[in-house]
């Protein structure tokens, strides 16, 4: 059972950073995405949404080609940082908010749209400048559909396997998180593990889901 | 003669798919209190957004009391915050997660905070006050009638000190008796503070209630005679 612990830490502690990281992003690019009128706009939304639908294998088997010791980004750390990333968990933080950014993303571009331009337009008229405006106006309004997308993300980030298990391996202790500890325990016939192990992630995510089911749109309206 | 209160020449090409629209708007006027009025579709509320610098114009030229807020022949664009002009907007673009007390101050905190929901600032209780918000300053925007939001709106854009009002059909969202009520406080709110005011509408009545010179515009243009006499303009 001590593994189970061990696993379940690692396993929050990687889909939690992955969180953090999409929140930065995915509120960054979510916004831009939301305001700014470029040429091949639809490109990139689709291109950044392609985590969502690729098989979490492929999207592994690319992130091992960018950041494995003979790849483009890989090598440049290895030889400047001295930095190994592959089956690290800092290679797991990074599969878990690749596949999770859509999520995210999806959620804050929603969001965003969703407020009225006039409010930044009349914040303008005011005398407040951009970035204000952004924490005053925009971001207080889009929260709640920003705050959905992080926790369906965490819960994704969770649930991760295919990738994690290409660029992260499943070193016990180290890099095993707690879908690939599932995975091991059957393989080994290890059924009481196994089954606690079920049980403690599926106890995470219906808390997860519970907690952004709250937080939909539909509750938003009351208040608008 | 006077120097002018409003110098404006505005054009712009809009697109809207194969639709194209063509503003192109001139007027100088001596008054004070200058009404904008067109049908729907006239490029009323677009002439309003250039001039508050919230779109920009192909080629402008702005000055509101001889102070020039953009002028392209010289590379001039002051950007909205630098302008200083008070807008009141057509549905009023209160902020909906502020109190109206919060929507009020808004301007008064320049940072990355709101203003907070119970500060006490002298500029902001009075204007609370002479619009007669008090009973309201805690409530949200959504829980306000039609012309306590309209209050609401002309007090937010009235605590920054603005250099002019603008206003887009400021009445529109009222019924009748309130509009006519609200009109005349609008006009010795005006006559008090003796700020220059641009109004549009496409309503006669407030036309005749609060115009010192009407401008009519129709299709991006304007169609009447520009200026005004010196001694109208008092």
């Amino acid at each position: 059972m001590e593994a189970a612990w061990v696993a379940l830490s690692l396993t929050l502690k990687v889909a939690g950073l992955a969180t953090a990281l999409n929140l930065v992003l995915g509120v960054a690019v979510g916004h831009a995405m939301a305001h700014r009128r470029f040429p091949g706009r639809d490109l990139l939304d689709a291109l950044l949404t392609l985590p969502m639908v690729m098989p979490p294998t492929v999207l592994g088997y690319y992130l091992l080609v960018l950041i494995g010791s003979r790849g483009p980004l890989g090598a440049w750390l290895l030889e400047h940082f001295g930095v190994r990333l592959i089956f690290t968990w800092q290679a797991a933080v990074i599969a878990a908010a690749v596949v999770s950014f859509p999520l995210v993303f999806k959620a804050a571009r929603a969001a965003f749209e969703t407020v009225e331009p006039q409010l930044e337009d009349a914040a303008r008229t005011l005398g407040i400048g951009e970035w204000a405006l952004f924490c005053r106006v925009s971001l207080p309004l889009a929260w709640r559909g920003i705050l959905a997308g992080l926790l369906l993300s965490f819960a994704r980030a969770m649930g991760e396997f295919g990738a994690t298990l290409m660029v992260a391996g499943s070193i016990a202790g180290k890099t095993q998180t707690l879908s690939i500890a599932v995975y091991e325990a059957v393989q080994a016939g290890q059924d009481d593990t196994a089954n606690f192990l079920v049980a403690v992630t599926s106890i995470v995510c219906i808390a997860v889901l519970l907690g952004a089911g709250r937080l939909l749109p539909g509750r938003v309206a009351a208040r608008a | 003669m006077p120097a002018a209160v409003w110098d404006v020449m505005l054009r712009k090409q809009l697109r809207h798919g194969a639709a194209r629209f063509h503003i192109d708007v001139r007027f100088s006027s001596g008054a004070r209190r200058v009404v904008l009025h067109g049908p729907s579709g006239s490029g009323k509320t677009q002439t309003l957004r250039l001039i508050a610098g919230i779109d920009r114009a192909d080629e402008a030229r702005v000055a509101v009391s001889g102070r020039v807020l953009c002028d392209s022949a010289r590379r001039i664009a002051l950007s909205p915050q630098q302008r200083r002009l008070g807008c009141v907007f057509q549905d009023y673009a209160l902020f909906p997660h502020l109190s109206v007390r919060q929507n009020i101050a808004f301007a008064t905190q320049r940072g990355w905070f709101n203003p907070p929901r119970r500060a006490a600032q002298e500029q902001v209780d009075r204007w609370i006050e002479s619009f007669h918000l008090e009973a309201v300053a805690a409530h949200y925007p959504h829980q306000l009638s039609g012309g306590q939001r309209q209050r609401t709106a002309l007090a937010r854009a009235l605590v920054a000190e603005p250099t002019a009002l603008l206003l887009d059909e400021p009445f529109a969202a009222l019924d009748k008796p309130l509009r006519e009520r609200l009109r005349a406080e609008l006009l010795a709110l005006q006559t008090a503070l003796d700020l220059p005011m641009l109004l549009i509408t496409h309503d006669e009545d407030d036309v005749r209630a609060l115009a010192q010179q009407v401008i009519t515009l129709d299709a991006g243009r304007v169609v009447t005679p520009a200026s005004v006499p010196a001694h109208q303009a008092a």
